[in-house]
């Protein structure tokens, strides 16, 4: 059992936990993640360790309310337990001491990418950063973004803060002015990351992505999060989750990833409505 | 005068058409009065050939003496002096290819019901005795057991009856292994599967589930922490694709992830158990193994109205147990044979057809088996719903990977002495699926008792030194 030590709401749908796990504390990296179930009969979600405390054995997940098994995830209080944790899976990043690395976020996608960026940070690497999200709520960790970046941009749907429109307008004004980056990282929604790639690939412009298929076991063994990137089936849970953006199917990980909408949605009104 | 029926006495089973639509187990098992009477069929053998073709030398004539007599606490004291996992044994176990193989009564007419005897047992004693609580004394020797399929379990259980501090790191949630992932409720319940593992537990091994090892925690790790010696069971659970066009469709499955979904998951009992699985009409299965049957039984059972076993050999080469095949066919699974998949045509994202060319058998090969020919110009389209695909498991890179001087094959199999199940890098031994590639659960349990063996030999010989 997996003990909740704190919980804290980010904002309407994204909550952030820190959870006593010694096994996954003690060597888990930037990139890496766990999967969990939130009670005995659950469903095995993954979710990114969004930062750990290796004297404390502790981690920190943050999540987005999107469907049941995150609902039942957001039902714990502090002191309640979690029965299953597991990690740390995936490879760590391939953090490069580069020059100069431009992170992006879109939503909750911010909460994976902190942790790299700190990293990178750490290394001595120049970092900015564009975050995305619907409104000014919906912004995470922008507090501990501005602490380590040069520079921070904004970008939100109705213009609540930084600039009125998406992540990928900011990029494009950043690089027709003439700004130069070693790799850019971006992760958030499929549609975000494709979108970026969309300009990325024709400048060749290094860029790496977190992939986010559906998953079971997190081993490789069940073969359900398979990607196909420069051509070549890869399996998200062990090869990934990062991957060189500008070589991935996004198409086909979009609609992989909208495998089971029907039994979701039936399940988020047969169980979650309470 | 023993009883010279030439047919074993049968097991009840579910009726096909019933079964079909349910997971409740096929065979409902002997009655005490069944069990006596095809106990009386054993000739009780001096030469035991029996016992030489099980892998873990249960003693079979004496236990079936006991049955016999009614002594069935007895028996089950015989049957576990060799096998931890008899319930499991007695229904998984391919038995006509091990123990009744070479039993004397199939020389002429049908083999003593071996597997069913002990299948009667384990159950017997399950539901009648009471739980003794073991004695042992601790010796404080730590060992580590990577994995806790039947390979690990054994070799643990077998160290634990030793005296050592053993403890199991398991990735998934649940112990078992293939026992808890892989093989279906039907054919083996998992509440039984997880009382058998209780027995284990109950000899003071520890459990650590949720532990990657190669991620959580590595093997020279395991070392540093004061473990004098690492058993690798991790199985080969690395699922195979075909690489044919169409294979990351949507409703494409490795065998793996739907029986996962299924019984790990517990998918069949959705939204109870939230895990979905999706099944369509027409299900095409791909390979002709255990894993194959499964997938195919269990996609019957999710509502499926036709169920191909679509399979690149005939009849004859069909590698699963002959007993799965013939309840998969009685269950209306139809059987493609000499059919080998091209491409998975798709509509809209998903599956919409399995494009197949027919095959023709030529000399045998290597294995000895004929080998398939494609018939030129023969390809035919099927509409399907939902592929699965069951051609084969390999070891999983993990532990290779993050394990310096362990040396493996290049299929990726680890590498071992076969007297010790010794591998390359002093103190860690393996056994099971990941040392002989997808095998069986009864040769995973004796290459874990091996190993548990020559672990307690080797610390022996380094403390009287
Ligand atoms: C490597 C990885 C890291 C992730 N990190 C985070 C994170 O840090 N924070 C966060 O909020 N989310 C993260 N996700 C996504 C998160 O796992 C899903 O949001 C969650 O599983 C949804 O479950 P649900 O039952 O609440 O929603 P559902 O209604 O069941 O599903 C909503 C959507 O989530 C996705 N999803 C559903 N089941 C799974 C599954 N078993 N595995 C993966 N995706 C699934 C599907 O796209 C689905 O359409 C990550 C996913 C992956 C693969
Ligand atoms: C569908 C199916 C049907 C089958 N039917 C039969 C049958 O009827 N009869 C029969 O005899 N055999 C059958 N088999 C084969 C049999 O189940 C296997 O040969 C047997 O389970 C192998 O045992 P094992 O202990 O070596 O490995 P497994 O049972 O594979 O167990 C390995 C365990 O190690 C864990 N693990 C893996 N990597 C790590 C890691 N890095 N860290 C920690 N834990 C790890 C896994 O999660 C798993 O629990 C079947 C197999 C399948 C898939
Ligand atoms: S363990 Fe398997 S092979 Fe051995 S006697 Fe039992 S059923 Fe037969
Ligand atoms: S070979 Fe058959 S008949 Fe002979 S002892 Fe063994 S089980 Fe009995
Ligand atoms: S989640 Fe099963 S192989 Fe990746
Ligand atoms: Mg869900």
């Amino acid at each position: 059992m997996y003990k909740i030590l704190k919980k804290e709401k980010l904002n309407e749908a994204v909550e952030l936990m820190v959870v006593h796990a010694p096994f996954v504390a003690r060597s888990c990296q930037p990139g890496q993640f766990i999967i969990l179930r939130a009670d005995e009969k659950g469903e095995r979600i993954p979710l990114t360790i969004a930062d750990y405390d290796r004297e404390k054995e502790t981690v920190t997940i943050i999540y987005q309310i999107v469907g049941y098994s995150t609902q039942l995830l957001s039902s714990k209080q502090e002191g309640d337990t979690i029965p299953d944790f597991v990690g740390p899976l995936g490879k760590p990043s391939d953090l490069k001491k580069h020059k100069r690395v431009l992170g992006i976020g879109g939503g909750v996608g911010a909460a994976p990418l902190y942790p790299q960026i700190r990293k990178l940070h750490e290394m001595g690497v120049a970092v900015d950063v564009i975050l995305g999200g619907r409104s000014k709520e919906f912004i995470i960790l922008d507090k501990e973004f501005e602490a380590i970046c040069d520079k921070v941009y904004y970008a939100t749907d109705d213009g609540t803060k930084g600039k009125k429109g998406f992540v990928t307008d900011v990029l494009n004004e950043l690089l027709n002015e003439g700004k130069e980056y070693d790799e850019i990282i971006a992760i958030g929604p499929l549609v975000m990351m494709k979108a970026v790639v969309g300009i990325t690939k024709p400048k060749n412009i290094k860029t790496a992505v977190s992939l986010n298929p559906i998953m079971i076991d997190g081993t490789g063994m069940c073969g359900g999060c398979r990607v196909t990137v420069g051509g070549e089936t890869k399996f998200a849970c062990v090869d990934g989750p990062d991957f060189d953006g500008l070589l991935v199917d996004f198409d086909e990980c979009m609609r992989r990833q909208g495998m089971y909408k029907e039994e979701e949605h039936s399940c988020r009104i047969g169980l979650g409505g309470k | 005068m023993p009883n010279m029926s030439l047919k074993k006495v049968t097991m009840p089973e579910q009726d096909p058409n019933v079964r079909n639509k349910n997971f409740n187990e096929v065979a409902l098992g002997y009655t005490k009065e069944q069990a006596m009477e095809e106990a009386t069929r054993c000739l009780n053998c001096k030469h035991k050939p029996c016992v030489s073709g099980c892998p873990v030398n249960v003693p079979i004539p004496e236990f079936i003496k006991e049955v016999a007599a009614g002594n069935f606490e007895k028996a089950y004291e015989l049957i576990t002096s060799e096998n931890n996992l008899p319930a499991i044994c007695g229904r998984v176990c391919p038995q006509e290819n091990q123990c009744e193989g070479v039993c004397v009564r199939g020389i002429k007419g049908e083999p003593v019901g071996i597997g069913r005897l002990e299948r009667f047992v384990a159950d017997y004693h399950m539901q009648h005795a009471e739980k003794k609580s073991v004695q042992i004394t601790k010796n404080g020797i730590k060992i580590a057991v990577v994995g806790g399929g039947p390979a690990g379990l054994t070799c643990a259980g077998d160290l634990a009856k030793l005296g050592y501090d053993v403890t199991i790191f398991e990735a998934l949630h649940a112990l078992g292994g293939v026992l808890m992932y892989g093989i279906p409720e039907f054919r083996l319940p998992k509440a039984l599967v997880e009382k058998e593992i209780e027995t284990i537990v109950d000899l003071g091994v520890k459990i650590n589930k949720n532990v990657v090892v190669g991620r959580s925690i590595t093997i020279d790790e395991l070392f540093e922490e004061g473990y004098k010696a690492v058993f690798v069971g991790s199985g080969a659970g690395l699922p195979k694709f075909m690489g044919i066009e169409g294979e990351s469709l949507n409703g494409v499955y490795a065998a793996n992830e739907f029986l996962t979904r299924v019984n790990l998951m517990k998918a069949y009992d959705f939204p109870n158990n939230p895990t979905p699985v999706k099944v369509g009409k027409k299900v095409a299965v791909i390979g002709g193994g255990n894993v194959a049957m499964d997938a195919a039984r269990t996609a019957k059972r999710l509502g499926a109205e036709e169920v191909y076993i679509i399979y690149r050999r005939g009849e004859e080469e069909l590698p699963a147990r002959k007993e799965e095949i013939h309840h998969a066919k009685e269950e209306g699974i139809i059987f493609k044979l000499l059919a080998n998949p091209k491409k998975i045509h798709g509509e809209n994202g998903w599956v919409k057809a399995i494009e197949c060319v027919e095959m023709a058998l030529g000399e045998p090969d290597e294995s000895g088996r004929r080998r398939p020919v494609e018939v030129e110009g023969s390809n035919f389209i099927m509409d399907m719903d939902t592929v699965i695909i069951a051609i084969g498991q390999s070891p999983n890179p993990l532990i290779r990977q993050t394990t310096p001087g362990l040396d493996t094959h290049k299929w990726g199999g680890i590498i071992v002495e076969e007297e010790t199940m010794h591998t390359s890098k002093q103190n860690v031994y393996a056994g099971g699926d990941v040392v002989t590639g997808a095998a069986t659960v009864i040769l995973a349990m004796g290459a874990g008792k091996k190993a548990a063996k020559a672990i307690h030999e080797k610390i022996q010989s380094t403390m009287n030194a």
